[in-house]
């Protein structure tokens, strides 16, 4: 993206928090939509290219990749202070919400109708989740066009974890350990040459 | 079949804060894909929970607002009550987020050794495809909710083309659902 004025920070934890509880409570069915609409687009704490690097670190360790996602950016600005308060912020008010709308949901269960409208409101916004999800990876591809593999390759191996999990029914881990091996062994060489070539222009 | 918000079994919770505690490593990819073992766990092997209380916690957690991870607080919930949903939640998150930090940080202070930019730069293709796979199991069926397809669709072309706030498409298919028409 060409778009890219100086990034900022949070002035302190206070803000931290408050920014994580505010994008959790926003992400319906799933929060990387509003992770990358909150912290890249409109707080601007992260360019787009970090945001989908430190996704990739966040998915290969075990723990809920946005959790995880919010330890990471936590830790960068404030230390480990920061990634709990993070975290705090991404579970603690949703939590109590869910909590809260589950025993709602537990006294409605004498009342049909509202439960009807309840699930069928459920069912529209299990709908959208899917679609957030689908548009904001769209959107994270983005950055791949400068990356150090090319574009065609990144759309290569993008579809073919594609294919793995959905056609062929892989195990994350597989795909993992399969293409995510051979795709870090081959960044590996081209890197190494691209540092070999910087290196030596004397020879 | 739940049990009260304020039910005192501290049996119960140590069952289910151990059983999260032992599964919380294993959650490569988020805590949805250990679902299948927390059903022979919780439903099949101890009866902590009904199979209804098991699917629902996970819908739910799917449509309401937070990280995903939310649903294996419900099943504590459902469980134990209050104190059921925040030791299971600390067992599921205590293990991972130690071992994300401390990786994380190892990373960070070696963020220009060529290996980790190999790592980052092989991986993040892989991850754009797999988060694809994760709204693509997500999506309604074509052939049996046509209308909620084309809804997810829309909105996959929304949130890729155009700056519109994400929460207005929320409550839209919130409206939508509840009236039926999708």
């Amino acid at each position: 993206m060409a778009d890219t004025p100086a990034l900022a920070r949070p002035a302190s934890l206070r803000e931290l928090f408050i920014a994580f509880t505010l994008l959790a409570l926003q992400g319906f069915g799933g929060v990387i939509a509003v992770a990358q609409r909150e912290l890249c687009e409109r707080r601007r704490w992260l360019d787009a290219r970090e945001f989908v690097d430190m996704l990739a670190s966040a998915q290969v360790l075990p723990g809920p990749n946005v959790c995880n996602l919010s330890l990471m950016i936590g830790d960068r600005f404030f230390g480990w202070r920061g990634a709990l308060t993070a975290l705090a912020g991404m579970i603690l008010a949703p939590m109590a919400l869910m909590l809260l709308l589950a025993w709602g949901l537990g006294e409605a269960s004498s009342l049909p109708h509202a439960q009807g409208l309840i699930r069928g409101a459920l069912g529209g916004i299990a709908a959208v989740a899917a679609g957030q999800i689908i548009g904001t990876v769209l959107k994270l591809s983005a950055p791949l066009r400068e990356h150090e593999l090319g574009w065609p390759a990144c759309l290569g191996l993008a579809a073919l974890a594609l294919a793995l999990v959905v056609h062929w029914r892989w195990p994350l881990v597989q795909v993992l350990l399969s293409l995510g091996a051979a795709a870090c062994l081959v960044s590996y060489a081209l890197l190494k040459r691209q540092a070999a070539r910087q290196a030596g222009p004397q020879a | 079949m739940s049990v009260p918000a304020w039910s005192w079994s501290p049996e119960v919770w140590w069952t289910l804060f151990g059983h999260f505690l032992a599964l919380s490593l294993m959650s490569i990819g988020g805590a949805i894909t250990l679902v299948p073992d927390m059903h022979r766990r919780l439903v099949q092997d101890s009866a902590l929970l009904s199979d209804a209380d098991f699917t629902g916690a996970i819908a739910l957690a799917q449509a309401a607002p937070g990280p995903n991870v939310l649903f294996v607080a419900l099943m504590g919930w459902y469980a134990g009550g209050l104190g059921g949903a925040v030791v299971s939640m600390v067992g599921i998150m205590l293990p991972s987020t130690t071992l994300a930090l401390a990786v994380s940080r190892w990373v960070s202070v070696r963020r220009h050794w060529l290996g980790v930019r190999a790592f980052q730069a092989g991986m993040t293709p892989v991850t754009v495809g797999l988060l694809l796979a994760t709204g693509w199991h997500l999506m309604p069926p074509l052939d049996g909710q046509p209308r909620a397809w084309g809804l997810a669709v829309a909105v996959a072309l929304l949130v890729w083309r155009t700056r519109i706030r994400l929460i207005w498409l929320v409550l839209a298919g919130a409206a939508l659902g509840a009236l039926g028409v999708v």
